[in-house]
């Protein structure tokens, strides 16, 4: 039964054709939290963030408001702003339709962002892969400088700003924050040793805030609606709401806006259910980097303490629900090629685990593997666990491990029977044309 | 085809936009295939030339980011994500049928230059799962038959729109997109569907909203 | 361990120290030490690729994970600094850290090729090494490796298999952070992540040769030395470098008679680990050519002698001329010097003797008697890595003293300021991130005398340095100017000669006017010392001749007979009138270990030993002996100081002793002199040569050099020979491709560059394929040359 209503917040003015325009934008309230913002202190305003509980939406969840408090302030270096919009995670497509369609949330949350961490540059690196979400976030850029927004002495406070929309070029570990910035500094996108943290030595060695676009879109709703409001919304620990992308076998996929503690149970009521009133195989509540989780977890909240005793993660917030069409051994292995294919290269345990992992999962997919790699498999996933130097070897780590857990029957029967063999992949489609092979 | 002095200035230019030049390589690199159809030697050694390092150093950038091609792509980049959950949910069978169409594989390109065929990664629209792209562009909730069409039409040179963005151009001129972002398509075609808006309708059918509860002092 | 300072204050400066417990045995370190660096000091031996102590940490290879209490998973001592209290396990105590350890050990291994059986690094592969150690005996691995086309070039000499390199970056991090040159770089991506080049750019760098060395695994090998030998099929000898003066520190290998690679060795203070290619490998030279038998000329032409005949036909020879003359080349121990400076004195009672082979002048002679000659070392290589400034005149590093370079690039790095005097900033130059103070060849005195207050200001600096090449000897007034900056600033005056003997035969008394230790001739005090020293009555009390005078003088008929020993006809700059003062003088007895120019001349020739075949000394730039073993114990071949030994024996004069360990111990006698200096150059500015076009030039660091032959591999991985010109210059020529550059005895035709040079002056290298200035053109560095566009 639901009882969490939906809360269009940052998709409220999704269906106004020109939200994405200065002048949409500001017609139903845009820009309100920017002149708020401006009246404060800097650093009441990262009081005010931390006050919030606002936790990063890229995944790991940190307290925003923490991070940009660990920025020095006083050391006579540039401060610098970069917004992650590298979106690249399997199964995470919330960002990106964020930057479609409401890009100016995303422009003020970065004029706010760098006045409180007195940044005088912010790069939003956008994946290039999606060139209409760069056109979209570049024009509203072009319009908020237009508008005196960004530029020289903004608003007359005497705080300057420049705003760089940036292309990524396909690589997913650009999305690790450290390889971003390496990538953004013009080198290869490999992940830095920490310390020292970016937030005292990033982007060019100087202090450096990285966010998520959905966090930094939280910025104005929190700075002109307050933090009472802010807080109304989700747990103590895991306060305000989430841009829910929820993809699948569900019977209508897409963008739903709810509060933080909401369950997948309501979510997929929302979403129509599974197609075909079927049932939920196995689900993940963010993207492929988290265990997944199976039809009895659905009535566990989605908040980021919640999923974390449940022995997974939030993560990106972005659900993907899989029916019993669905071979898990296929889902794995293709998981576990993408993470091969993305791996930078830098380490060991990720560069050759994936490549050999990989390998073996491909034979079990051709009905192929052995009893024994069974369980090798989990040893070698705990060989690049906790080894590996950045957390792309840890989320390689986790689907195998995961699915083995509860579809270990699967993966005993893909020895001597090919995933297509016992899942008929044309099932698991969800258009009716049948494959031409 | 050699770099030209107009191509050298707009280099420049990019390499202008940030505190540090060498921050500009990526979008440089995204020039130099818009020109040329591919990262070429020349483009690398220019790129070099301009920002003051080795072609050694442009080439471990060039070779480390998938978009970047080492041979012409052809007219048309055609992307088809083959990630679990598209895949799964038919972009294999899309991908499939495109490649029996074209006649070719991954990262391949057709004999007469038209087409480029590549397994792509999760292009961020799981929603609208199985996902194609066209010179990058969306092509959301596709089928084998309608991913088929697409080829086939763009083969007549016919025009075809993107389903979240403009009508579809060609791969240089995406690339040049990616390096001049405002390139005057912004608001071309629709950028928000209905799946985007499936959250927001449900609510305001209901009558649900958060405007119900109050906001508090700031 | 507390760190005191040298100089010998009261003060010494505290680190502040941590206590660390490493697999339960505590030890008091520095704070920031590593762990890994800690746990060496206890003997504890963490196993690593990626890590390396003279290069940044990366914690790429993962091999070094250990567990540290609190925290949950283990970590990389490479990155690991140690903090108070900490507690390490490593594979010896946690059974976390020894899991880690094996599993990484494992992923290693499964993309590598069972190339053992072939590769060149079996049996001093760390891979295998810590394999064994620190693996598991089975691989559960047993899908298809990744495999690569093999091997690879990535310049002429060095090869690469990619398959075997297991991206530890250590060479692609050398050539970034030490060389300066990152055109080896990692490619691609994941598993097939790969080192490479650019496309048509070779690894032409001068320090590629380490990158061998320091590879963990045999993915990068010499095309030198590929295939050639086990390493336990040979015999390892400490060394010294033959080369250059920065005086590195080698390891020779060698079996069965023949030397079959050169390794850097482990020399903190003076090279770290590394050397540059041409001392690494530049020895095929000691093989070729080699001079085996005494020869006399007899009717005109060289035929074999006994040595007893050879010996009498000197010594008569010798004997009966009334004036005489040594030139002793620029790569003799101090030992062989020292040899030379006392048989001219006692046995051909002459003080006409040079070392200097090359462009001299008075006026350097005057500035090496009065201030290098026997003086206590004072600029080190670690006194230029704290230097503030260092201010460069007539000096190229990269291609003059190779290891100087890398330490004066490990100081850019490190904040020290870079100026260079002259005519171009070359890439050099920008590596050091230094500044070009322009001056056109021959206007550098009048540039120093004008320098700019700021610059003159930082040369006052405690600890700043003025460092000045054997070029200084080619800009009339340069020695003069350079020493009155450095008189007037107080800044530390160093000289850096190219060769590896000449500062050791400065010292040892092989220059006209010169005894050894610095001693003047003209002081009757040690004229006295050193004659007693020496066991005779009186030594000559004028100057002798020297450089060209003394040249001069031979092709003018005053010269009755010449000894030489180790000399190149075609390194002298005035060419012929070395060929001619040769020719003319009346008997030349030649000490020469290869046949040459020179030989062809003589009226005697002597074999006489490299470098591998006796003991000896070098002394560096900083007057830091640098001893080296005989590396082959059984060598029939004697070196040039036994020679002359037994010459003088036949001319029935007693010279001292002549074996490696008399000499040093009558040096020893000697001792420092601390007596009066010689009189400082005071030699006005000469005037800037007149024409459009000024030559610029030094010898490229491989080029047509006598000890680089033999060695096709090395030679190939040269420098573009080309003249290089301002863009105004070469667009005022018409921008061609080559141009021909035209002096009094000839021209020359190069592909032209465009490069940071002032205008009217062309770059060219001295001795290079193609193009020999001295032979070919008739110039030196600062004259005038005309150009103009080839076809």
């Amino acid at each position: 039964m639901i009882t969490t209503g939906l809360t269009p917040i940052i998709t409220e003015h999704w269906d106004k054709p020109d939200l994405y325009t200065i002048e949409g934008y500001r017609r139903v309230g845009g820009y309100q939290g920017l002149a708020t913002a401006m009246k404060m202190d800097p650093d009441a305003i990262i009081g005010q963030i931390k006050d919030s509980g606002l936790r990063g939406r890229g995944g790991a969840g940190f307290p925003t408001g923490m991070k940009w408090g660990f920025v020095p302030q006083n050391d006579g270096k540039p401060h610098y702003l970069v917004v992650n919009a590298d979106e690249s995670e399997p199964g995470a497509c919330k960002d990106i339709p964020i930057m479609l369609a409401n890009p100016h949330a995303l422009v003020e949350g970065v004029i706010i962002t760098s006045y409180a961490i007195r940044a005088s540059h912010a790069f939003i690196y956008i994946r290039g892969e999606v060139p209409h979400a760069i056109r979209k976030v570049a024009n509203a850029v072009a319009e908020a400088r237009a508008a005196g927004l960004i530029g020289d002495n903004i608003l007359g406070s005497g705080f300057s700003l420049d705003v760089v929309v940036h292309s990524g070029a396909g690589a997913y570990i650009c999305g690790e924050e450290t390889a971003l910035l390496d990538s953004l500094e013009g080198y290869r996108g490999q992940p830095r040793l920490k310390p020292p943290f970016p937030a005292v030595a990033g982007l060019y060695a100087s202090p450096t805030v990285i966010n998520n676009v959905e966090t930094i879109a939280n910025i104005p709703y929190i700075l002109d609606r307050g933090v009472p409001w802010f807080r109304q919304f989700g747990t103590e620990k895991s306060p305000g709401f989430k841009v829910f992308a929820i993809s699948g076998h569900v019977v209508h996929p897409g963008i739903y806006e709810a509060p933080l503690g909401i369950t997948m149970r309501e979510l997929l009521e929302y979403a129509g259910g599974i197609r075909g009133g079927g049932e939920v195989k196995f689900w993940l509540p963010g993207g492929s980097s988290v265990p997944m989780l199976t039809a009895e977890h659905l009535d566990i909240p989605l908040t980021y303490e919640d999923m974390a005793a449940a022995g997974t993660m939030l993560g990106t917030g972005t659900p993907m629900l899989f029916d019993n069409t669905v071979s898990v051994v296929k889902a794995v292995t293709r998981w576990l090629d993408f993470y091969k294919h993305e791996s930078c290269g830098k380490c060991t345990p990720c560069r050759e685990g994936t490549y050999w992992i990989t390998g073996v999962l491909e034979k079990f997919e051709h009905g192929r593997g052995t009893a024994a790699e069974v369980d090798t498999l989990v040893n070698l996933c705990s060989q690049i666990a906790g080894r590996s130097f950045c957390a792309l070897g840890d989320a390689a780590a986790t689907p195998y491990p995961a699915a083995l857990k509860y579809f270990r029957a699967e993966f005993e029967a893909a020895t001597s029977t090919s995933a297509d063999e016992q899942f008929n992949p044309v099932a698991s489609y969800v258009f009716a044309e049948a494959a031409t092979r | 085809m050699t770099i030209s002095a107009e191509t050298r200035d707009q280099l420049r230019e990019l390499a202008a936009r940030y505190p540090k030049s060498r921050s500009a390589l990526l979008p440089m690199l995204h020039l130099v295939q818009s020109v040329d159809d591919e990262v070429t030697s020349e483009g690398i050694n220019v790129c070099a030339e301009i920002l003051g390092i080795t072609s050694a150093e442009v080439t471990a950038v060039a070779t480390f980011y998938t978009m970047y091609k080492r041979k012409p792509v052809g007219k048309h980049h055609i992307g088809v994500c083959t990630n679990t959950l598209c895949g799964l949910l038919g972009g294999d069978a899309v991908y499939s049928a495109l490649s029996e169409r074209l006649g070719i594989g991954h990262n391949e390109p057709s004999a007469d230059g038209q087409f480029w065929l590549e397994h792509i990664e999760c292009q961020a629209a799981c929603t609208h799962a199985p996902v194609m792209t066209v010179d990058w562009e969306y092509m959301d909730d596709v089928t084998p038959a309608s991913a088929v069409a697409v080829v086939d039409r763009l083969a007549r040179g016919e025009q075809v729109e993107s389903t979240r963005g403009p009508v579809i151009r060609d791969f240089q001129a995406t690339e040049h997109t990616l390096a001049f972002p405002l390139d005057g398509l912004v608001n071309d075609g629709v950028a928000v569907d209905a799946k985007m808006l499936v959250g927001l309708r449900l609510a305001n059918e209901r009558g649900m909203s958060a405007a119900s509860i109050p906001a508090g002092d700031a | 361990m507390t760190i005191t300072s040298d100089a010998g204050s009261d003060l010494t400066p505290q680190v502040e120290m941590v206590t660390v417990v490493v697999d339960g045995v505590a030890i008091e370190i520095p704070k920031g030490t590593l762990v890994i660096r800690a746990a060496e000091l206890l003997g504890i031996e963490i196993p690593r690729f990626c890590d390396h102590p003279l290069l940044e940490p990366v914690a790429a290879c993962r091999m070094c994970l250990v567990d540290i209490e609190g925290v949950p998973k283990p970590q990389p001592a490479c990155a690991q600094v140690v903090s108070e209290g900490m507690q390490v396990r490593t594979q010896l105590t946690s059974p976390v850290a020894r899991d880690a350890q094996e599993g990484v050990m494992e992923f290693l291994l499964l993309n590598h090729p069972l190339d053992c059986p072939v590769c060149d690094k079996g049996g001093e592969c760390p891979l295998q090494n810590q394999a064994m150690t620190a693996g598991r005996p089975e691989s559960r691995f047993d899908e298809v490796k990744r495999t690569f086309p093999k091997p690879i070039n990535v310049s002429a000499q060095i090869l690469l298999d990619r398959e075997r390199c297991v991206s530890c970056a250590r060479c692609t991090r050398f050539a970034e952070q030490i060389a300066g040159d990152p055109m080896l770089e990692l490619l691609e991506r994941g598993a097939n992540q790969q080192v490479g080049t650019a496309v048509d750019q070779p690894f032409d760098s001068y320090f590629s040769g380490n990158t061998v060395q320091i590879c963990p695994v045999g993915a990068l090998t010499s095309a030198a030395y590929r295939f050639r030998s086990r390493p336990f099929d040979l015999v390892s000898v400490p060394t010294t470098c033959e080369h250059c003066a920065s005086g590195c520190s080698l390891r020779t290998d060698h079996r069965r008679g023949t030397v079959t690679r050169r390794l850097a060795w482990d020399e903190p203070a003076v090279n770290e680990e590394w050397n540059c290619d041409k001392g690494r490998f530049a020895f095929t030279y000691q093989e070729q050519g080699r001079v085996t038998t005494p020869l006399i000329r007899e009717d005109g032409q060289l035929r074999v002698a006994s040595w007893p005949e050879a010996l009498d036909f000197a010594a008569r020879g010798l004997s009966a001329a009334s004036s005489h003359g040594v030139l002793v080349g620029g790569r003799s121990t101090v030992e062989d010097s020292y040899a030379y400076a006392r048989f001219a004195r006692v046995a051909l009672k002459t003080d006409n003797i040079d070392f200097r082979v090359r462009d001299s002048s008075d006026e350097e002679a005057q500035f090496l008697r009065s201030a290098v000659a026997g003086t206590a070392v004072r600029t080190t290589y670690e006194t230029l890595e704290q230097a503030p400034v260092v201010l460069l005149i007539a000096f190229e590093p990269e291609d003059e003293s190779p290891i100087v370079f890398l330490r004066l690039r490990k100081a850019a790095r490190g904040g020290t300021r870079v100026y260079a005097v002259g005519p171009v900033a070359t890439r050099g130059l920008a590596k050091l991130s230094g500044t070009l103070i322009p001056a056109k060849p021959g206007a550098e005195p009048a540039v120093l005398a004008e320098l700019a207050e700021q610059v003159r200001a930082e040369l006052q600096a405690p600890g700043a340095v003025i460092m000045v090449g054997e070029r200084i000897a080619g800009i009339q007034g340069g020695a003069t100017a350079v020493l009155q900056l450095a008189q007037a600033t107080g800044a530390a005056l160093t000289w850096v000669p190219r060769r590896a003997g000449e500062r050791g035969a400065l010292d040892a008394g092989a220059l006209a006017g010169l005894l050894p230790g610095g001693r003047p001739l003209t002081e009757d005090s040690a004229r006295a010392a050193v004659a007693a020293a020496w066991g005779v009555d009186s030594l000559p009390a004028t100057v002798g001749l020297a450089g060209a005078e003394l040249l001069a003088a031979a092709r003018d008929g005053a010269i009755g007979a010449l000894i030489t020993g180790g000399v190149e006809l075609g390194d002298l700059a005035d060419q012929s009138l070395g060929r001619a003062g040769l020719e003319a003088a009346g008997f030349v007895v030649a000490l020469e270990n290869h046949h040459s120019a020179i030989t062809e001349l003589a009226d005697v020739v002597f074999p006489v030993a490299v470098v591998t075949e006796k003991a000896g000394t070098f002394m560096n730039w900083e007057g830091r002996p640098r001893p080296f073993a005989q590396t082959f114990k059984d060598a029939l071949v004697m070196s040039d100081a036994v020679v002359l030994g037994m010459l003088a024996k036949a001319m029935n004069i007693a010279v001292g002793a002549s074996d490696v360990a008399g000499i040093r111990q009558e040096l020893g006698a000697l001792g420092a002199w601390t007596g009066p200096r010689a009189e400082r150059p005071n030699v006005p500015a000469g005037p800037v040569a007149e024409g459009a076009h000024l030559v610029a030039t030094w010898r490229a660091l491989i080029d047509n050099g006598v000890m680089q032959e033999g060695e096709p591999y090395l030679a190939a991985t040269a420098h573009l020979v080309a003249a290089t010109v301002s863009a105004t210059t070469a667009g005022a020529l018409g921008n061609p491709e080559s141009v021909t550059v035209t002096g009094p005895l000839g021209s020359v035709t190069v592909p032209l560059e465009i490069g940071a040079v002032i205008d009217g002056v062309v770059c060219l290298p001295l001795n290079s394929p193609g193009c020999v200035l001295y032979r070919d053109l008739g110039v030196r560095s600062g004259q005038a040359v005309t150009i103009k566009g080839a076809l």
